[in-house]
């Protein structure tokens, strides 16, 4: 009954400067009622130690998505690896309400044959069974792929595991030299690959729906300027560098056009650079700041952060390839301060920073019943992000003075922070879905 | 003659600065050291030894010793103090047409950061349109932001963000 599912080992990344799991996560708020889950150490079929704890990494991202309370190891009161050696009776006693077991087993061409099977403890029935033959340097992406599974077998939504995040990371030496890199890691933060470093500003990175190119803002020539560069084959290409300012640049969802603010006419302003003619068409036209665009998934509208009523708040404008398509329509009106904005997927909501008491805080806002809830309790919260399934989002914010990442469940119940052993992390992007197939 | 060999390298000097021209470009795989030293060698100033005395930027007891202006939180309004100090900058800037300055505009911490990109440049545009206003031409004057990227007080309290929330007005070689 076991599906197959064949992964191609060659990862196709040749990224600058490899490290090892520079951030670390911690879960800030747990969330009551999380569905029970047992994840079993699988059983590994050969000499010494597995080469990775894949039902550690599997029962780390279902407790970050907040919809899963793995049990804990010492709980575990056995240790099945099949299906056929499960005693349900057990787990129900546990609470428990679905179980994973599997194992992973040598090959002779040095790869790996991982099997699993999600199990419901309730109906003792089988819910999902893969066997995925894996390279080594992919174990920890199999067990991403295996979580991915188990939330859509489970919450019947997609998971967004197995996909990357990119952020900016600034560091100081001795001399106090400040050096700025643009960084991709694993959804979790593992297996962070430095993309670009320099001892220039660095801002505003953003993904292409390839999930093979970013595009950032670097201030290597001095002023702002937008680039984008593919991470695999590190290419780079000056994209927009106008008199004044050049920043906030995002793809279009179809990756066809780019977004971004520029001054060059005297204002900031919100333009389209079409990316096969290279035609700019302006969208805004206002004696205000208008900066910050963010696309509705259907490309055929965008957000933006503007200051023409008095304070910055968000407002929407309908675009074609000739431009506006008709007035922009405030969005927000809670408070003083409302920008950044990002879109979930679906086109639901709407994530922004939100100022309360001079507090800058991740907002939420349901674009169609326009219900707003504050998410974060924090003070100096930026840049949210929506995960590509519009689960979670992931922002920037300080702890004891240093940037750190942080993400919050879109329902405000679970939230997690991601540090680095050193210095800032700030600006984080999350990927598509597209940026890990193979 | 050496005086007048002097100000045709200050004008060659402008003139190279004004030529530069921002068009979208396409370079593939360039090198950054490099094309970044190219922009920095681009650099324009008055020799030492040159025909203008501007020692007045030197004198402490000058309004124009003062090149830091800073800015309410989400403002971009010049104090009525520094409305002095910037018509100081224009007579001297306007009487010396050689001369050229930057205007770096920068925001504190809060708030999101391409917003402050934008802030920034509105607080430099801000003292950029009173010294053209009072005789500098535009052509003496470059503005930059750079937001919050670029902070001079590195704290995160009132004080820290009150010195970061600034105009930097630069000359070369002061």
């Amino acid at each position: 009954m076991l599906k197959k599912l064949f992964v191609v080992i060659a990862l196709s990344l040749v990224l600058v400067s490899p490290s090892r799991a520079v951030l670390t996560i911690e879960i800030t708020q747990g969330v009551s009622g999380a569905s029970p889950i047992a994840i079993v150490p699988f059983e590994w079929i050969d000499k010494g130690a597995p080469p990775e704890q894949i039902h550690a990494i599997v029962g780390a991202d279902l407790q970050r998505s907040g919809f899963f309370q793995p049990l804990p190891k010492q709980d575990l009161v056995a240790r099945p690896h099949r299906a056929n050696e499960v005693n349900y009776k057990n787990w129900r006693a546990l609470n428990v309400d679905h179980l994973v077991v599997g194992r992973i087993q040598a090959l002779p061409d040095d790869n790996y044959q991982v099997q699993f099977q999600l199990l419901d403890v309730h109906k003792r029935s089988q819910l999902a069974g893969y066997s995925i033959r894996s390279g080594k340097s992919d174990l920890r992406r199999t067990a991403h792929q295996i979580s991915d599974i188990i939330y859509k077998a489970i919450t019947g939504k997609p998971g967004a595991f197995d996909t990357r995040i990119a952020y900016i990371t600034v560091t100081q030496n001795q001399k106090k030299q400040k050096s700025y890199r643009l960084a991709v890691a694993d959804s979790d933060g593992h297996n962070e690959q430095v993309v670009y470093e320099s001892k220039h500003p660095l801002m505003s990175p953003s993904w292409a729906p390839d999930g093979k190119r970013l595009v950032y803002v670097s201030f290597t020539r001095g002023r702002p300027e937008v680039y984008i560069q593919n991470i695999v084959t590190r290419k780079f290409e000056r994209i927009v560098a106008f008199k004044g300012i050049n920043s906030a640049p995002v793809f279009s969802p179809d990756g066809s056009k780019l977004a971004m603010t520029l001054s060059k006419d005297g204002n900031p302003e919100i333009y389209i650079l079409d990316m096969a003619t290279k035609d700019l068409t302006r969208v805004t036209r206002n004696f205000a700041i208008d900066t910050e665009p963010a696309w509705m998934p259907d490309g055929k509208g965008i957000i933006f952060t503007s200051d023409r009523g008095g304070s910055p708040q968000l407002y929407r404008i309908g675009v074609n390839a000739q431009g506006p398509t008709g007035r922009a329509k405030r969005l927000t009106f809670e408070g003083s301060y409302n920008a950044r904005g990002a879109v979930s997927p679906d086109g639901r909501y709407l994530a922004m920073v939100h100022r309360e008491e001079g507090r800058y805080r991740i907002a939420v806002q349901d674009l169609k019943a326009g219900h707003f809830r504050v998410l974060t309790d924090s003070r100096l919260d930026e840049s949210p992000s929506f995960s590509p399934n519009g689960s979670m989002i992931i922002y920037a914010t300080e702890d004891k003075y240093r940037g750190v990442l942080a993400a919050v469940s879109v329902d405000g119940r679970s939230q997690q922070r991601l540090s680095l052993r050193t210095g800032d992390v700030r600006e984080p992007a999350w990927s598509s879905f597209k940026s890990r197939q193979r | 003659m050496g005086r007048s060999l002097n100000y045709v390298l200050i004008a060659g000097l402008i003139l190279g600065l004004s030529g530069c021209e921002f068009k979208p470009v396409k370079k593939h795989g360039e090198d950054d050291q490099a094309t970044q030293q190219a922009d920095r060698d681009s650099r324009y100033g008055v020799d030492e030894g040159g025909p203008l005395d501007i020692a007045e930027l030197n004198d402490p007891n000058s309004l124009v010793s003062t090149r830091v202006l800073y800015f309410p939180l989400d403002s971009v309004q010049v104090s009525n103090e520094d409305r002095d100090v910037i018509a100081a900058h224009a007579r001297l800037l306007s009487s010396n047409p050689e001369v050229a300055v930057i205007l770096e505009g920068h925001a504190d911490e809060r708030g999101t950061r391409e917003y402050n990109l934008a802030l920034g440049e509105r607080r430099a545009n801000a003292v950029q349109q009173l010294l053209v206003l009072q005789g500098v031409a535009q052509s003496q004057i470059q503005v930059i932001s750079f937001g919050e990227e670029r902070p001079v007080a590195l704290g995160h309290d009132e004080e820290a963000w009150r010195l970061n929330r600034r105009v930097e007005i630069l000359y070369s070689g002061y």
